[in-house]
């Protein structure tokens, strides 16, 4: 496999694995407190959604956009996604942003389970739409970065296969340990997606700014694909910069700011 | 109507999210890479550079901004 099979397969992984634990925390808190039946239903329901954008959305990608103009098109909104992951990044490690916290997030879950009211029909309502919504909402974005690096990579079944090892990684884990994967470093993983969104957005991008040439032909990096290393040393050297310079407040920060972050 | 809005509201904070200036910074950059090639100012291999500088530059003026200490 050449380096940017790797780096597809990579980027999906850690996503993939991110956005398991964060939805993994939601259904566990509506298993334990309310019903695991129903928590499952809603899982499995968002999963079929999720299936069915993927291949409606990758079909029609893939069919109706010229390549340059794929490239350009999703490389942009994923180099803007991947931005909006790396300026968090930054921002947590630099202390100006508060950091997620899966173990308040848990316990804010189960405080809103317990509160909402008791279901009297075979499957708990409250429990089947948060389990839902958690897993759709986070797989959204899985699928947004399966769908955009699968197809500018012409390889959906590497960036898939990432995204499938990391769902298995997190449920067996989640199995085996019974709790909340808090012990699990995600600032620190969403601070490496966020890099490698920003060099596949920024080199996708750039190559399919050649769609407004009159061949359509796509701008061709020097090296090709190497020239993912070239951009990924810039976008890590650059937010190191940013961490080392914002860790000195330039003001005193409200408290507020830098809490412990309980919601997305 | 309801459902266009929270459909285009849901979009808009998937990918926009928090800071709309990423999002600005990022196609002022390709528009000036687009000018660039369209003045033929390089070959691919400069303009590819030149669009992977202008972009690192731009996400990097805008966070600037963000971070920017605010007045009381």
């Amino acid at each position: 496999m050449d380096a940017a099979t790797w780096g597809l397969i990579i980027a999906t992984f850690v996503a993939c694995f991110v956005e398991m634990v964060e939805a993994t925390t939601i259904v566990m808190a509506m298993g334990y407190t309310r019903s695991w039946k129903s928590a499952l239903l809603g899982t499995l329901a968002a999963l079929g959604a999720l299936a069915v954008v993927t291949v409606f959305a990758g079909y029609a990608l893939a069919t109706f956009l010229p390549e340059s103009a794929l490239q350009l098109a999703i490389g942009g909104l994923l180099l803007i996604f991947g931005l909006q992951w790396l300026r968090k990044a930054i921002l947590r490690s630099s202390g100006r942003k508060a950091v997620h916290d899966e173990a308040a997030i848990y316990k804010e879950e189960v405080a809103a389970a317990k509160a909402a009211g008791k279901s009297t029909g075979s499957v708990d309502m409250f429990s089947f739409m948060v389990s839902f919504k958690g897993v759709f909402l986070e797989g959204m974005e899985v699928v947004f970065i399966v769908i955009t690096f699968g197809l500018n990579a012409d390889n959906i079944p590497g960036a898939s296969a990432g995204a499938l090892a990391a769902v298995a990684v997190v449920l067996v884990i989640a199995i085996a340990l019974r709790r909340p994967l808090s012990m699990i470093n995600e600032n620190l993983l969403k601070y490496g997606v966020g890099l490698l969104l920003a060099t596949f957005g920024t080199y996708w991008a750039v190559e399919g700014i050649g769609i407004f040439r009159g061949d359509h032909e796509s701008l061709d990096w020097p090296g090709h694909d190497l020239a993912l290393i070239g951009l990924l040393i810039a976008w890590l050297v650059l937010s190191r910069v940013f961490v080392a310079v914002l860790k000195t407040p330039a003001a005193p920060a409200a408290p507020a700011d830098v809490v412990v972050e309980a919601k997305k | 109507m309801k459902f266009l809005k929270s459909f285009g509201q849901f979009w808009y904070d998937f990918i926009i999210g928090d800071d709309w200036k990423i999002a600005v910074a990022v196609v002022l950059a390709l528009v000036a890479l687009y000018v660039a090639m369209t003045v033929e100012l390089f070959g691919d291999t400069g303009l590819t550079l030149l669009g992977g500088v202008l972009l690192v530059v731009a996400f990097a003026i805008s966070l600037a901004i963000d971070v920017r200490p605010k007045k009381r």
